[in-house]
């Protein structure tokens, strides 16, 4: 597994996210209160709104187009609604964030 | 022709009495009331709520003005009683009014004991007893000064409770060793004092007041032992004694109160006497239960059943102090033909202790935990034998038999004839029979038929268990919607206790309000943020993390990812250089859609997230701020073009709007704001539809609101007329303001003025000038610290990672 450098904690606000660009497009990195760092596609498995942009409660996210939750861990809609969003291997070595490339070349494939 | 009843006093007992009285008989009498205080009947008990800010006093209302007109009674507000004429069968009030009875009720309640130190009466010593008394001392704590508490009983310490929460210095003087003694044994006093210093009370016990002294008012409280307490409030809760005086003057029978038999008749035959004026069997009384039972029987007795008679009965007593659980019943005094239980638990500040005598408890007192409370109190009724279950018997009902440790369970174990309501003596068995029999299904209606839980509310929790039990998913606890599914108190419990408990951070309201979510959820949490916003314009930092992405960044999402931008127009007036402007910012960021809204702005669709810094910086360079389109907040005020230019514009629309526009611009809301102002009647700004609107006349400006033209369309009511531009400003502010404080997030103004009422808006806002100079002025204050555009601030770097991606990966010059 390739590890990528993507920045460090402090780049992220907590209950917040930002964002990576890739060649297949956009990938959200959320951060919780409790410094647990997530990456998931960027994009609601409901009608494609940028999960990054949502509020961050827990470990998890809602959707700021029409309050999808998705739990950052599975990727997985909350309650009732069914569908799941693409998880992507993070890991923080003290400050730094990686990324595990292979996981998102696969998905080019 | 009916007979006439007459009742002196309005108090608690009663109100109930006519309740019953006329569910009875109904139309049997003539019902005139006199009251000394000038107002309807309330909840006496929830005043501490009210001191301490948690509830409003139209909240304790009981019996509304229009209850009394509804039933046909006559009610004299601020007449009080002076004479009884018992041979002409009249009554004489100071206003003197004369009126005749065939039947006299006197319910002239207590008064408030006065310690006969030096220095009594000087200007700053108060009592509590009545809503005056408690009106008297939140005018006092806005001085955020020192305060003494003469008694450290249960009203001593209910005072003390709220006046600290209004922000006093508070110092509790008690006589006795140990707080409440007379409920509570020495342990469960000294837990009860550690929880009251925690609250940053000090507490002196064995404090012999001496003498209140001050130049011309209150200065200080001096002790027997030298001690010198600095005060400019002293309340004095030593105790209550029965008003009796008008009885005894009138040559009724007067012992420590008025002398009634077990119907409730005093030795005069036409005249009856009930709550805490009057003495039973030897005895007086001063909780709500036993006066709820007097009512009951005197309602009987004037309904013509000679039969009912009131019993002696035990009622436990609780404190109404947030966050302090006490509950004590009974005979706890230690004996040689007496054994204890007791269960300690230091870390959980919990104590509990049993007093037992030939096996049946006849003494309670819980403090920490007091869940128990109704079994414990149960047993002791019905003399139950315990020593099957001496062993567990501390530990609760949930204990049992081995019973699961099910709240629900430990209701439906309790058997029917187990008290719920201690206040109105209501058991399981008539709540759920009221349910089933009636078809109840919210908490309102329950307490509408039984009373259970109506008057201090402490068994709410008890009811609520009940329904479902009884009516399982069909009870729909409703009646108070949670905010969200991270608590069970509803938006307008969580705005009174941010209140209450000077709350001014997010993590603060969820840990004081027990929040089960570790940080909330989408839906609470802009909620809370914006109340704090409201509440705390100065000492609250933003908390831009539980604001929705478009008051995040300042833009509006759309479905695609990318944004909306629209710079303010002032009231929809635009120029050359302006126009000139956008087209530029069109053309270089090649923004797909440009278009005009409803609101008369102009709307440029399709820009990327990246682009919006260097967008607005572009429009700042033209003098543009923020439209705040995607605001909870004042969105845009629609003008016409007016006396300027119209042939029929009566004012200047047009710079009203503009003025309007820029004096409120920047405040948070519940909901958006939308406004309009038209000229004239024809009112081609469409002003009618709107939150707020004006429409201009010859002879001023009519302020109108509560318009909606979206999911529902409604016309806007009208709150009244002003002649001057100033005045009109003043009071479409101050009304923003009302709602800015009142409305529930995501709540517009026209479903909170349905809630509140239009006529109640209207006197706060028309009627009250100092209301509205308040509302007036708290809203300038906030806006001194809202008025920043977000926009320039975002241009000179605030919230970067807003707006730039953290990294890129995968590219092939990255991966190179």
């Amino acid at each position: 597994m390739n590890w990528i450098s993507i920045g460090s904690l402090s780049d992220i606000p907590r209950r917040g996210a930002r964002c990576l660009a890739t060649p297949e497009g956009k990938v959200a990195i959320f951060r919780t209160q409790d410094d647990q760092v997530y990456a998931i596609d960027d994009q609601c498995p409901h009608r494609g709104g940028p999960l990054s942009q949502g509020i961050v409660h827990g470990t998890a996210v809602t959707c700021p187009l029409h309050n999808w939750g998705i739990l950052l861990e599975t990727g997985k809609a909350l309650g009732a609604d069914e569908g799941a969003v693409r998880t992507i291997p993070v890991r923080v070595e003290g400050e730094r964030l990686f990324i595990a490339l292979e996981a998102l070349a696969s998905r080019a494939a | 022709m009916s007979e006439r009843l007459v009742i002196i006093g309005n108090g608690m007992a009663p109100g109930r009495m006519l309740e019953h009285l006329l569910e009875q008989a109904p139309g049997r009498y003539t019902v005139t009331i006199f009251n000394a205080e000038p107002r309807v009947n309330y909840d006496r008990i929830m005043l501490s709520p009210v001191l301490s800010g948690e509830k409003a006093y139209e909240e304790i209302i009981i019996h509304g003005d229009g209850w009394y007109i509804a039933n046909n009674i006559t009610l004299y507000k601020g007449h009080k009683i002076v004479a009884i004429d018992r041979t002409a069968k009249t009554v004489t009030s100071d206003h003197g009014v004369t009126e005749p009875y065939d039947k006299l009720v006197i319910a002239t309640g207590s008064v408030p004991f006065i310690i006969p130190v030096p220095g009594h009466d000087l200007p700053g010593v108060l009592t509590y007893r009545d809503l005056d008394d408690v009106q008297a001392m939140m005018l006092a704590a806005q001085s955020r000064a020192k305060a003494v508490v003469i008694g450290g009983g249960l009203l001593g310490l209910e005072a003390a409770a709220g006046l600290n929460a209004q922000g006093m210095d508070v110092t509790v003087l008690h006589v006795m060793p140990t707080l409440m003694e007379r409920q509570l044994d020495p342990a469960a006093g000294y837990l009860l004092q550690r929880a009251v210093e925690q609250r940053g009370i000090k507490v002196i016990t064995k404090a012999n007041t001496q003498a209140i002294t001050g130049k011309g008012k209150v200065g200080q409280v001096e002790l027997a032992d030298g001690t010198i307490i600095p005060a400019t409030l002293v309340v004095m809760a030593v105790g209550i004694r029965p008003n009796s005086a008008l009885a005894k003057q009138a040559g009724i029978a007067v012992n420590r109160g008025i002398v009634v038999d077990a119907g409730m008749r005093s030795n005069d035959p036409d005249i009856y006497a009930l709550g805490e004026c009057a003495e039973v069997d030897g005895q007086v009384y001063g909780l709500v239960a036993p006066l709820y039972e007097m009512a009951r029987v005197a309602a009987s007795q004037l309904a013509g059943n000679e039969a009912a008679a009131f019993v002696h009965m035990d009622t436990p007593t609780k404190l109404k102090v947030t966050g302090i659980d006490l509950f004590s019943l009974g005979d706890f005094a230690e004996g040689e033909d007496r054994q204890e239980i007791v269960l300690r638990d230091a870390a959980a500040g919990v104590y509990k202790r049993l007093v037992l005598k030939d096996d049946r408890i006849i003494g309670t007192v819980l403090y920490g935990e007091t869940a128990d409370g109704a079994w414990f109190n149960d047993l002791k009724k019905k003399q139950t034998d315990i020593s099957e279950m001496r062993d567990t018997l501390i530990f609760g009902q949930s204990y049992q038999g081995g019973a699961p440790l099910d709240p629900m369970a430990a209701v439906a174990a309790l058997p029917d004839d187990a008290e719920i309501c201690g206040c109105n003596g209501v058991c399981k068995g008539k709540i759920t029979g009221a349910i089933t029999a009636k078809g109840l299904t919210s908490l309102d209606d329950v307490r509408a038929h039984t009373k259970a839980s109506a008057s201090c509310g402490s068994c709410t929790g008890l009811v609520e268990k009940l329904m479902v039990l009884t009516i399982g998913d069909k009870y729909n606890p409703a009646a108070v919607q949670p905010m969200c599914g991270c608590t069970t108190l509803g938006h307008d419990e969580v705005r009174r206790l941010i209140k209450a408990k000077s709350l001014k951070t997010i993590p603060a309201v969820m840990q004081e309000l027990e929040w089960t979510t570790s940080c909330g959820c989408a839906k609470c949490r802009p909620a809370l943020n914006y109340y704090l916003v409201c509440d705390w314009p100065d000492d609250y930092a933003d908390d831009y993390q539980s604001r929705f992405i478009n008051e995040r960044v300042h833009a509006n999402i759309q479905k695609d990812g990318t944004y909306s931008v629209v710079p303010r127009m002032w009231g929809g007036v635009t120029n050359a250089a302006e126009l000139r402007a956008i087209a530029d910012v069109v053309d270089k960021f090649e923004i797909p859609m440009v278009k005009v809204t409803g609101g008369q702005r102009i709307d440029m669709l399709g820009i990327r997230k990246e682009d919006l810094p260097a967008v607005w910086a572009d429009l700042g360079q033209a003098g543009f701020v923020s439209g705040h389109a995607y605001a909870k907040g004042l969105r845009t005020v629609k003008t016409c073009v007016g006396s300027d230019w119209c042939r029929f514009g009566t004012q200047d629309s047009t710079g009203l709007g503009i003025r309007i526009e820029k004096f409120m611009w920047g405040s948070w809301t519940p909901a958006k704001v939308k406004m309009a102002v038209s000229g004239c009647p024809r009112n081609c700004a469409e002003a009618t539809c709107k939150d707020v609107g004006v429409i201009c006349v010859d002879s001023g400006y009519e302020i109108h609101f509560a318009g909606a033209a979206g999911l529902d369309i409604k016309g806007t009511e009208v709150l009244g007329l002003v002649r001057t531009e100033d005045e009109a400003l003043e009071h479409i502010v101050a009304l923003t303001q009302m709602y800015r404080e009142q409305g529930r997030y995501l709540e517009r103004i026209y479903k909170w003025a349905k809630r509140i009422g239009i006529p109640e808006i209207k006197r706060q806002i028309m009627d009250d000038g100092d209301k509205r100079k308040a509302f007036y002025e708290r809203f300038v204050f906030s806006q001194k610290f809202a008025q920043v555009d977000p926009w320039s601030e975002r241009v000179s770097g605030k919230d970067k990672h807003e707006f730039r991606p953290m990294a890129s990966v995968g590219f092939a010059q990255a991966a190179e």
